[in-house]
C-alpha cells in the first residue's frame, strides 16, 4: 500500500472538499431562502472565474483590485439574474423553476464559450513560492490558500446567519415567508440577496479553483459535484452541505486511490459520488441533517 | 355523435365515451388521416436535407413523447431522458449485430429493456418527487454514461458500435427516403399508443398523480405504482427512438449524448407543451429546426458587417446552445403551455371568424 500516495489524496480530498462545501453552502443559501434548485450553481464558478481572469490578464489589473471588482460584479450579477429570470417564477411549479435554471446554465456556459473561447487558460501567478514545507508534507501554496479561504468563507457565512440583521432576515424569509412579510421584512429584497451572496461566495471559489487548475469550462461540474453534497449534508442544512461536500471530497480521492491501486477501471472518482447519491435518495433521502418533509392533509 | 363535420353550439357530452373519443368530428378524423398521408408523400416532394431533418424529427419525437408522459402528464421530471435514448441505441445495436436477433424484433425489445433499466433507476421515483427526482435522474445519466465508456462488451467502449440496417421479411431497407417509413410508422404507432393510454384508468390515474397527489392517493391511486409505471413507459419509449436511431445512423457512439441532450428533450417537452400529445411533435420540430435555422440566419449574414463583430460564423456552436437556453427561459416565462396552447388559441380564432367576441 502506497501510503504517501493516499496521505497526497487525502489532502488533495479536504482540499477539493472544502471548496464543494462552500460551493454547496451557496447552493442551499439560495434553496433556503427561495426554494430554487439552482441548476445554474457551477456556472456562477464559471462566470466569476472568468472575470477575473479576464481583468487580469486583458486589462492588467493587479490581483488585489481585480479581486474585488469580481465580486462587485458578481454581487450586482446575482441580483440581475434573480430580478431577471427568476423573479416572473415564483409561485410556479418546481419543475418550471428547475428548468429555467437548466436553461439558465446552458446559456451562461455557452456565452463564456463564446466570449473566451473553449481552451483553458492559465491564471496568471499570485504567489511568489510555489510549495511550502508543513509537517514533512510539501503542499502547494495554493492548496493552502484554498483551504484558508473556504474556512474563512464558511466562518464568515455562519457569523452572517447568526448575528448581522440580513442574515436573521433570510432565516426568518426560510423559515415562513408570509409570518416574515408580517414583520416588515422585504421578501424581495431578501430573495435578491440570497441570490447575490451566492453568486459571490460561488465567484471566490471560483476563482480559487481557477488559481490550481487554471479556468476552464470545467469548472461547472463543480455544480453537478454540488448535488451528491447537499442531498449527503440534507438539502436545507447549511451546516450539512459543508460536512457532505467535504465526505464527497475525500470520497472522490479514496476512490481514485482505490481504483488506481486495486480495481484499475478506471474513471471511478468521477462516477462514485453519484452511486453514493442513489444509495443515499434510496435509504435516507432527506439526507444526515435535512429535515423531514411532514405532510399535513 | 359520429357522422357530424362540425361541432355544433352548445354541444353537451352526456357520456364519458362521448368526452374521450379521440375525433369528436369527421372532419378531425380526416384531417389526421390526411396528414399521415401527406406525410407519407413527402420524402418524394422534398430534397434528401429535409427527409434527413424529418427523421430526426420523427426519432426524437418518440423518445420526446415519453418524456411528455413522465413530466407533462405525471409531474415527475428526468434530467436523465438521453441516457435512456442512448441505452435503446446500444442495445438495439448490440442484439441485432452481436445476438443476431432480426432488427424489425430488436426494435420493441430494446425498448422493453430500456424500460427495464428504467424502472431500476425509477424504484427512487417511488420514495421521491420534484426536486429529488430531478437529483437522481442526473445520476443516471452520469452512472449510465460512465457504464457506456466502460462496457467493451456491450457499446464497443471507445470504439462505436454498429447496427444493422432495418430488413423486414427479407427486405433491407436502403436509403433516407425508405427509412423515413419505418419512422413514420414507429411515430404513427407511438402516438395511437400514447393517445389511448390517456384515455384509459391508467392514464387518467397519471394525471391524478400530477394534480395532486395526496388527493390522488386517498381516492385509491398507488402512487409507487403509478410513478414507476410513468418512468418505464417515458424509458420505454426513449428506447424505441434510441434504437431507431441506431438503425438509421448504423453506428453508435457515446458522442453528444451527454447531459445537454437531455436538456434539449426537456427543451422539446416545454416548448411543444407539457401535457400535450401533438404539442410533443410540434415541439420537437421547433427544437430540430432550430439550428438548422440559425444555419441559414448566419449563412445568410456571412461576410456582413455582423458577423465580423461578432464572428457568427465560427461560433455557431455557442450560439445555438444559448439560442436553446434562452428560448427554454422565454417560453416558461411567457408561454408556458408551449406551442400547443398557441395552436388551440389559433383554431378557436378561426372557429369564431370573422364574430370572434
Amino acid at each position: 500500500m502506497n501510503t504517501s500516495l493516499l496521505i497526497q489524496l487525502l489532502v488533495n480530498g479536504l482540499v477539493v472538499g472544502t471548496l464543494y462545501g462552500v460551493v454547496a453552502m451557496s447552493f442551499v443559501l439560495i434553496y433556503k431562502a427561495t426554494q430554487v434548485v439552482n441548476f445554474a450553481q457551477g456556472e456562477l464558478l464559471l462566470v466569476g472565474a472568468w472575470v477575473c481572469w479576464a481583468l487580469l490578464t486583458r486589462y492588467h489589473v493587479p490581483f488585489w483590485l481585480g479581486m474585488p471588482i469580481t465580486l462587485v460584479f458578481m454581487f450586482v450579477f446575482g441580483i440581475a439574474i434573480q430580478m431577471v429570470v427568476l423573479r416572473p417564477m415564483v409561485g410556479e411549479p418546481i419543475i418550471s423553476v428547475i428548468m429555467v435554471t437548466i436553461g439558465l446554465s446552458t446559456i451562461l456556459q455557452a456565452l463564456m464559450k463564446w466570449m473566451f473561447g473553449v481552451n483553458p487558460q492559465p491564471f496568471p501567478q499570485i504567489f511568489a513560492s510555489q510549495t511550502v514545507e508543513f509537517a514533512g508534507l510539501r503542499l502547494q501554496t495554493v492548496y493552502v490558500l484554498s483551504l484558508v479561504v473556504s474556512v474563512a468563507m464558511m466562518a464568515g457565512m455562519a457569523w452572517f446567519f447568526r448575528v448581522s440583521k440580513y442574515g436573521l432576515a433570510m432565516r426568518a424569509t426560510a423559515f415562513n415567508q408570509q409570518v416574515a412579510q408580517s414583520l416588515g421584512i422585504s421578501v424581495k429584497n431578501v430573495f435578491a440577496m440570497a441570490w447575490a451572496i451566492s453568486a459571490t461566495v460561488s465567484a471566490v471559489a471560483g476563482v480559487v479553483v481557477a488559481v490550481v487548475n487554471g479556468v476552464s469550462s470545467g469548472l461547472s461540474a463543480y455544480g453537478i459535484k454540488v448535488f451528491p453534497a447537499v442531498i449527503l449534508g440534507g438539502l436545507d442544512s447549511i451546516a450539512g452541505s459543508v460536512i457532505g461536500g467535504i465526505i464527497i471530497g475525500l470520497l472522490e480521492n479514496i476512490a481514485q486511490f482505490v481504483d488506481g491501486e486495486y480495481l484499475h477501471w478506471g474513471n471511478l472518482f468521477e462516477v462514485a459520488p453519484f452511486y453514493v447519491l442513489i444509495i443515499i435518495l434510496m435509504i435516507k433521502p432527506y439526507g444526515l441533517f435535512g429535515t423531514r418533509d411532514i405532510e399535513r392533509i | 355523435m359520429a357522422g357530424q363535420s362540425l361541432i355544433p353550439a352548445g354541444d353537451f357530452r352526456t357520456s364519458y365515451a362521448a368526452d374521450t373519443t379521440i375525433f369528436p368530428t369527421v372532419t378531425s378524423r380526416n384531417m389526421a388521416i390526411l396528414g399521415i398521408v401527406l406525410a407519407a408523400i413527402s420524402p418524394w416532394v422534398f430534397s434528401d436535407y429535409w427527409v434527413a431533418i424529418m427523421i430526426q424529427i420523427g426519432l426524437f419525437g418518440i423518445a420526446a413523447l415519453g418524456l411528455n408522459i413522465l413530466v407533462g402528464f405525471t409531474g415527475q421530471i428526468s434530467i436523465g431522458h438521453a441516457a435512456f435514448f442512448l441505452f435503446g441505441a446500444f442495445t438495439s445495436a448490440y442484439l441485432s449485430s452481436k445476438l443476431g436477433v432480426p432488427v424489425f424484433f430488436a426494435i420493441p425489445l430494446s425498448g422493453a429493456i430500456t424500460a427495464l433499466v428504467g424502472l431500476v433507476f425509477g424504484l427512487p421515483a417511488a420514495r421521491l418527487k420534484g426536486l429529488y427526482l430531478a437529483i437522481a435522474t442526473l445520476a443516471a445519466q452520469y452512472i449510465l454514461l460512465d457504464f457506456f465508456s466502460r462496457a467493451d462488451w456491450f457499446s464497443g467502449g471507445t470504439t462505436p458500435a454498429m447496427a444493422e440496417p432495418f430488413s423486414i421479411l427479407g427486405y433491407t431497407v436502403h436509403g433516407d427516403r425508405q427509412y423515413f417509413y419505418v419512422v413514420l410508422a414507429y411515430l404513427v404507432a407511438s402516438f395511437v399508443l400514447v393517445t389511448n393510454l390517456m384515455r384509459t384508468r391508467d392514464g387518467r390515474a397519471l394525471v391524478a398523480v400530477r394534480d395532486h397527489y395526496l388527493s390522488a392517493e386517498i381516492m385509491g391511486i398507488n402512487l409507487t405504482k403509478y410513478r414507476t409505471l410513468s418512468f418505464g413507459l417515458a424509458a420505454f419509449f426513449a428506447g424505441i427512438g434510441g434504437a431507431l436511431y441506431a438503425h438509421y445512423q448504423l453506428v453508435v457512439s457515446n458522442e453528444g449524448f451527454g447531459i445537454d441532450r437531455s436538456i434539449l428533450f426537456l427543451a422539446m417537452v416545454i416548448i411543444g407543451g407539457t401535457g400535450s400529445i401533438m404539442g410533443t411533435l410540434m415541439g420537437t420540430a421547433f427544437v430540430v429546426l432550430l439550428p438548422e435555422s440559425m444555419l441559414w440566419i448566419t449563412s445568410a449574414l456571412k461576410g456582413s458587417a455582423i458577423d465580423h463583430a461578432l464572428q457568427l460564423n465560427n461560433n455557431l456552436t455557442f450560439l445555438r446552445e444559448i439560442a436553446v437556453g434562452l428560448i427554454i427561459i422565454l417560453f416558461l416565462v411567457f408561454e408556458p403551455d408551449g406551442l400547443a396552447h398557441r395552436w388551440r388559441q389559433i383554431k378557436a380564432y378561426w372557429k369564431l371568424y370573422p364574430f370572434s367576441h
